[in-house]
């Protein structure tokens, strides 16, 4: 390695630096990092945040968000068995298509069907919330910036306005929203929800638990994809190594 | 390419073959057997192997995409999510696809920058270089369209933003850009074509790599001091000593590739591309990917939209002509003291130029951008013809097998053998 070759990694680096620096640019403030089990080559989400924070998503978000690539199938992902996963479908109830007569009709959920919409589309949705539309949860660990940590702020960021702050009729005051006025009035209060594990339903302890279960639900797969990289860098790393040697004897039978 | 005697080969099949079909001897004459590589090549001269290499991740992700991924407006964001949550393995086809084209562009740029350090381009390989130029402009096409694909806003708005720039042709811009939106906007005509351009246009990339690789072993690669091999004391067979030596950065590379698939797949990522397409929302900053930041800034530097859009392809474009703007003799950079000054001072710009693509514009970074993309042309319009006129090179070796270099300050180490670059 010479010093142009040490130069241009430096700046390959400084590069991405860059770039990341840049698309996490934004108006909205920066919300302060978090520890979470998730992060990490070794990260992995913990079931019983999972399950506290689905049910904190039941009984609070669900009444405007939906989550709708999320299946109740999917539960047992998070530690539920395939029997909790069937009751707790079945006491959804959802479309079930059309009945021999041609007329629409409802059925219990079943493990196949998406979690129900709390609207039946954009329209219903703006209209229920004073014209803002509830965003579908699915994803929103994904596509806000800073993701887990600004989700947690967010939910624990509701505070009295600055004095001289106007604030619109039905918005609320949110430190980490960008504009900081922000339609959904604070969702978490304490002991909104019971937790059958007798944890403390706290503000912060809630929010945790729904991000904690809402970067699931974003990212289902990054257990597998952590342990399954994990012993695909070992094998490249040894595989490596060993093309290392290979070059090392076919080169040295070189006159230099 | 089918001159001289054929080789005998002793396998009977094969023999077989070439008597009806000489394919075998046509592709060792293009694409070359026992070729004859200069001895002295360095790492740098790996990333048309790792080019490949990242071709052909896309290609075979692509295809297991293709096979669940619904080119429909109603359907592209749910089908990207189906691939990612139901289909087997699905994350891992997509996030090694989307990490692939920011692999395929790191690549590309090394490669690049190698060339243009080590006077690759220069006699006798200008047409090398010239189908390397359009292969960066397809990879480009290629990496936009399958951008806008995942129909997320970044995807919509991105697409919006640039073939806007089409409507800055005169006379037939309007015209024109309806008819590369089939409609009035960017809609689910725009993303039919765009899956179908999507799928076709890496195989136009493979077709030109062969020609440019066929080109490669007419007179075989450029080395890093830049003096042809004399004869067969300059060179080693491409294997197995350039295949074993590539194969190592080739295993690196995959170290760092699956590091990024499996930890930071969305490191490169712009959160608002996995939020759905929506015509009536803009985000509030519309950026392109990384590997688009420099060429974006230059677009927006310019005042003037037409003119935005000309310069824009120019700086691509004017790579064409860099084997005729580079009036020096040396090809390599190591014995031009003023242009490898300038080199870096150049690759610096481009970096400058990339900060300034990922800002909002306005204030300063728009006075650096306009700053950059005068530097940028300046570069090759005035830097190249100029310095390669004026300035007096080092002694240049004897050859390969005993360059004679005094040894600087220690920028660029002399190296008498490969094993000396490491």
């Amino acid at each position: 390695m010479n010093n142009s070759s040490l130069l241009k990694i430096i700046i390959s680096l400084a590069v991405l630096t860059l770039c990341n620096y840049a698309y996490a640019a934004g108006d909205a403030p920066v919300p302060p990092k978090k520890e979470w089990s998730f992060n990490g080559m070794f990260g992995t989400f913990e079931r019983d945040k999972l399950q506290r924070g689905f049910k904190v998503y039941q009984e609070v978000c669900a009444s405007c968000h939906s989550l709708k690539y999320i299946n109740f199938r999917n539960l047992t992902e998070i530690g539920f068995t395939p029997e909790e996963a069937k009751f707790i479908a079945s006491q959804a109830i959802v479309p079930g298509g059309i009945d021999d007569d041609g007329e629409p009709f409802e059925r219990p959920g079943r493990l196949s069907d998406p979690l129900p919409r709390p609207f039946p589309n954009d329209n219903a949705a703006r209209a229920a919330n004073g014209g803002a539309l509830p965003p579908d949860l699915s994803l929103i660990t994904k596509n806000r910036n800073y993701g887990p940590n600004y989700l947690f702020a967010l939910l624990t960021g509701y505070v009295d306005p600055p004095s001289g702050f106007e604030l619109s009729p039905g918005m609320s005051y949110n430190k980490w929203f960008a504009g900081h006025q922000i339609a959904m009035s604070a969702p978490l209060s304490e002991d909104i929800v019971e937790y059958p594990d007798g944890t403390k339903a706290s503000i912060d302890q809630m929010a945790e638990d729904i991000t904690h279960f809402l970067h699931w639900a974003a990212n289902p797969e990054l257990e597998e994809r952590h342990s399954l990289g994990f012993q695909v860098l070992i094998f490249l790393v040894l595989l490596t190594i060993l093309f290392w040697f290979v070059k090392r004897a076919v080169w040295r039978k070189i006159d230099h | 390419m089918a001159g001289g005697p054929r080789r005998q080969y002793n396998n009977p099949i094969i023999r077989w073959i070439e008597y009806r079909l000489p394919i075998v001897s046509t592709m060792e004459a293009t694409l070359g057997r026992d070729m004859p590589t200069p001895r002295n090549l360095n790492y740098w001269w790996s990333m048309g192997m790792i080019l490949t290499v990242a071709l052909a991740i896309q290609i075979l992700t692509g295809i297991f995409l293709a096979m669940h991924y619904v080119p429909t407006a109603e359907g592209a964001f749910d089908s990207v999510e189906r691939i990612m949550r139901d289909v087997n393995n699905g994350w891992m086809i997509r996030y090694m696809h989307a990490n692939g084209a920011s692999l395929f562009f790191a690549a590309v740029y090394i490669h690049i920058m190698r060339g243009l350090y080590y006077g690759s381009y220069k006699a006798p390989r200008e047409l090398l270089w010239i189908l390397g130029v359009l292969l960066l402009f397809i990879m480009m096409a290629t990496a936009f369209i399958g951008y806008v694909l995942p129909w997320g806003q970044m995807s919509f708005w991105g697409a919006t933003v640039i073939t806007n720039l089409f409507s800055a042709i005169p006379l037939i811009g309007e015209t024109l850009t309806t008819w590369i939106w089939g409609g009035f906007a960017v809609d689910n005509p725009t993303l039919n074509r765009f899956f179908s351009l999507h799928y076709l246009l890496p195989f136009v990339i493979a077709g030109i790599t062969v020609l440019h690789i066929w080109a490669l072993h007419v007179h075989g690669p450029s080395n890093p001091i830049g003096i042809s091999p004399k004869g067969k004391h300059d060179t080693l067979p491409y294997h197995p000593y350039y295949t074993t030596k590539y194969l190592t950065v080739f295993g690196i590379t995959l170290i760092i590739f699956a590091f990024f698939v499996f930890y930071e797949p969305l490191y490169l990522n712009h959160p608002d591309s996995f939020k759905p397409a929506d015509p009536l929302s803009t985000p509030s900053h519309i950026v392109p990917e990384w590997y688009f930041l420099p060429f974006y800034a230059i677009l927006r530097a310019i005042p003037d939209k037409l003119g935005g859009v000309v310069m824009f392809i120019a700086s691509v474009a004017i790579l064409f002509l860099v084997p005729f703007l580079d009036t020096s003799k040396v090809r390599s950079s190591r014995f031009r003291p003023i242009y490898k000054q300038f080199y870096w001072i150049f690759i610096a710009d481009v970096i400058l130029l990339g900060w300034c693509g990922s800002q909002p514009a306005g204030g300063i970074a728009l006075l650096l951008a306009r700053i950059g993309t005068v530097y940028y042309f300046a570069h090759f319009l005035l830097v190249m013809p100029l310095v390669g006129w004026f300035e007096k090179p080092r002694p240049i070796p004897d050859g390969i097998s005993k360059p004679v270099i005094p040894k600087e300050r220690g920028d660029i180490p002399t190296r008498s053998s490969p094993e000396a670059a490491e």
